[in-house]
């Protein structure tokens, strides 16, 4: 290679006095907008781009799978607040973003993905490795587009970072021609953006907020609901001073969990379909509901016509489409979660509501964590029960998809934000490993733990090997319990224990790990679970634990799909029942 | 009650490739279906001018709105619906005509609905009519009796009356 004969490319503000290959562009104007990890994998429709790499500084993390790319670069996201960046070939390399792609659209997380394309000469040919991703990826992007020309590469690039992290984040695509990327020219200077179409509302309008504050006053038994909103928008400190000052509780949606401290005496936990039970008992007698940058999921609100049957709804949201979309809302405010906390500080003067609190109180009763079910068996909720307090509540946590990751979001008591990372609206099978990836690349300090299925874990763990060759402080805890566990759950509950195709066989993780060089132990006593825990902890970098867990063991409340906070089931209920 | 009824959509979009496509393709996400979708240049250089007529309740349709304001690339939606706003519909008509019948066709036409002819053979005319869409309607009933050969119709364009225009905000805001 003759990296070393070849001079560095500039990326300054000066202008170049040479035109440069369009790969080189694309690279300049990445790093232009402080892009310093790309999650990727090349192929031959962004080879240009590939060549031209080790000549910028940007650290590329070669994935093993272009959805972990998509998702890495997620997990990037919300672990820093920066815009996470991946990449991929055209065809197949793009179509394996998708998963990713919706994935941030659901949660509102700004990635920027680079696909590269087939040379414009064969487009719409069918040509090798040729697919329409700007097509494919229409509904489930914030925006997408195609750079035609050499001189669109800069402006393109710089309207995808700004799309992508303002006003309501996602995802943008930006798909490159390979002629493109051969093709000489300049970098056209960053300038200002005129896209009449997009004005997101960040202040909110005044009199709604006076609106709003005039409810909050008469309210008798309000609720804060929390959603992802107040952390993508960093308003905590807000939001506390906000609860404090009114004495309002707080429950938190799945994606809100760390938005609000877990500790504080206002918080509720999560409310939902596996919320806790006095949260959501909280919602059914609430007389005013007040939601923050959340969307009334129906994971949250079950059925809609028996939400909060008694309350009046004020919903703050950046995204005017978000509000009466699923409920009748009294006091829409349409703006930045953290602008309207503000303004809604400015006019409310401090509110009492001890007898609501305390009623809310009595209400409460702890999630269930006993070390071993029936038979000495160790019971999944122990592990996260420890796990939350041997690493003193302060890891960075992600979480695949089902009983693992409701029983973490229930019993991992976040108190800050970006700690919290966990596919929401789509609730991607695969997420958690390559999630942790990225967000332990973007926070090197920290302590991250992937809390997995045994069924989601087997969609990624090829990404075991990124994490060895970046030596990743990564702690990744298989919850083993040889079922695709919420599914069975549901086949319990509703389909008659019909157990068709749930149990999950699974490789020996230990020999696994060791495979892929990666330090590994099983747990299947209550008695090994703190020594494993301190083990992974003692070490930086990757460390693999199986905790071999009660097989049938379930997610407790539970409110059926679909149904309200009456027909919750929870454990007391059922022992006797099963 | 949720009733649902035609709602015409006027839409001001920057003149860019795919911006129908992102358009339509919500409606369809959306299960939507699109009655008639008319586009042409609007007065402003580099805007379109859309006009969509869709069946929906008023709740569904103020959502949809709220999803098209979602698109970059569009400016301004407005409902014209309640407006009793202009709507005209431009359509060519082949219809069969014979040397007993075509006196009859013609007159019908011209003096009943102030429509053109536009074409002629020994067996068939053109007829070109404009004008709201029941009028169009109306005369394609009138002269089905003859034998239609083909219709061709351009969709709705619709206008609200008086001083009143559907138009960008003043400041385009630069981000
Ligand atoms: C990609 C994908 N496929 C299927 C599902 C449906 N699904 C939801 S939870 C679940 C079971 C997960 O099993 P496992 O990973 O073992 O976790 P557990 O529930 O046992 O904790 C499945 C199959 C999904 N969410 N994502």
């Amino acid at each position: 290679m003759a990296i070393e004969t070849r001079e560095r490319p500039r990326v300054s503000e000066e202008p170049q006095r040479e035109p440069q290959l369009g790969a080189h562009l694309v690279l300049q104007a990445l790093v232009r907008e402080g892009v310093e990890v790309i999650f990727g994998y090349p192929g031959g429709a962004i080879l240009p781009v590939y060549d031209a790499l080790p000549y910028y500084p940007i650290h590329h993390v070669l994935v093993r799978h272009e959805q972990s790319a998509a998702f890495a670069a997620d997990g990037y996201a919300r672990a820093t607040g920066k815009v996470g960046v991946c990449m991929a070939t055209s065809g197949p390399g793009a179509t394996n973003l998708v998963t990713g792609i919706a994935n941030a659209m659901m949660d509102s997380i700004p990635i920027v993905a680079i696909t590269g394309q087939v040379p414009q000469s064969v487009i719409g040919m069918d040509a090798f490795q040729e697919t329409d991703i700007t097509g494919i990826t229409l509904p489930i992007t914030k925006y997408n587009l195609v750079i035609r020309s050499v001189d669109e590469i800069g402006p393109a690039i710089q309207k995808a970072f700004y799309l992508a992290r303002t006003g309501r984040p996602g995802p943008v695509l930006v798909d490159i021609p390979k002629d493109v990327q051969l093709t000489k020219g300049f970098l056209a200077p960053r300038q200002e953006l005129n896209l009449p179409g997009y004005r997101p509302t960040i202040v909110p309008h005044r009199r709604q907020i006076r609106r709003a504050a005039e409810l909050i006053r008469r309210a008798e038994r309000p609720l804060i609901l929390a959603g992802h909103g107040i952390i993508i928008s960093g308003a905590t400190e807000e939001l506390v001073r906000f609860a404090e000052r009114t004495q309002i509780p707080v429950g938190l949606t799945l994606l809100g969990i760390g938005g609000f401290p877990a500790s504080h005496p206002l918080c509720l936990g999560m409310v939902g379909m596996h919320g806790h039970a006095h949260a959501n008992r909280a919602i059914h007698e609430a007389d005013l509901i007040i939601g923050i940058g959340m969307r009334f999921d129906d994971r949250v609100t079950g059925r809609p016509s028996e939400f909060a049957p008694n309350a009046r709804i004020i919903h703050i949201d950046i995204d005017p489409a978000e509000i009466g979309k699923v409920l009748k809302t009294e006091v829409p405010v349409v703006g930045d979660a953290r602008e309207a906390l503000r303004l809604l500080l400015e006019e409310i003067e401090p509110l009492e509501h001890e007898d609501w609190l305390s009623q809310i109180r009595s209400w409460y009763r702890p999630i269930r964590t006993e070390p071993s079910g029936p038979d000495g068996v160790l019971q999944p909720q122990y592990v996260i029960a420890r796990l939350h307090a041997l690493t003193e509540g302060k890891a960075i946590v992600t979480t695949d998809v089902g009983q693992h990751q409701m029983w973490t979001a229930q019993l991992y008591r976040c108190d800050i934000p970006k700690q919290w990372i966990s596919s929401g609206g789509l609730g991607a099978m695969g997420f958690g490993v390559p999630s942790a990836m990225g967000a332990a690349i973007g926070r090197p300090e920290a302590e991250v733990w992937a809390v997995v299925g045994d069924g989601g874990v087997q969609m990624t763990l090829n990404e075991f090997a990124t994490i060895v060759d970046e030596q990743l402080n990564v702690k990744v805890a298989i919850i083993n319990n040889g079922y695709l566990g919420m599914v069975r759950q549901w086949q319990q509950l509703f389909h008659n224990r019909n157990y068709s195709e749930t149990p999950i066989s699974s490789p020996d993780y230990v020999l696994l790990g060791q495979a892929y060089r990666m330090p590994a132990r099983r747990v299947t006593r209550p008695g090994e679970v703190d020594e494993a825990i301190q083990w992974a902890r003692s070490f930086r970098g990757p460390a693999l634990i199986e905790f071999v867990v009660n097989q049938e063991e379930n997610v407790y409340p539970m409110i059926p799909s679909g149904g309200s906070f009456r027909d919750m089931i929870d454990d007391t209920q059922i022992e006797g029942e099963w | 009650m949720v009733t649902v009824r035609s709602h015409t959509l006027v839409v001001l979009v920057e003149d860019k490739p795919g911006v129908m496509n992102r358009i339509v393709s919500l409606f369809r996400q959306r299960g939507f279906n699109i009655d008639s979708i008319a586009v042409g240049h609007s007065e402003t250089p580099g805007l379109s001018r859309i006009t969509l007529v869709a069946q929906g309740d008023d709740r569904k349709i103020e959502q949809l709105v709220k999803q098209l304001y979602k698109i970059l690339e569009v400016i301004k939606i407005t409902d014209v619906t309640d407006d009793n706003p202009i709507q005209r519909e431009l359509a060519l008509i082949k219809v069969t005509a014979t040397e007993r019948n075509r006196s009859d066709i013609i007159r019908l036409v011209t003096d009943v609905y102030q429509a053109r002819i536009v074409d002629a053979t020994p067996d068939s005319l053109v007829i070109e009519v404009t004008g709201s869409p029941e009028k169009v309607d109306s005369l394609i009933t009138m002269v089905r009796s003859y034998g239609i050969k083909e219709i061709a119709r351009s969709g709705v364009i619709a206008m609200a009356r008086g001083a009143r225009v559907v138009a960008p905000a003043a400041q385009p805001v630069v981000a």
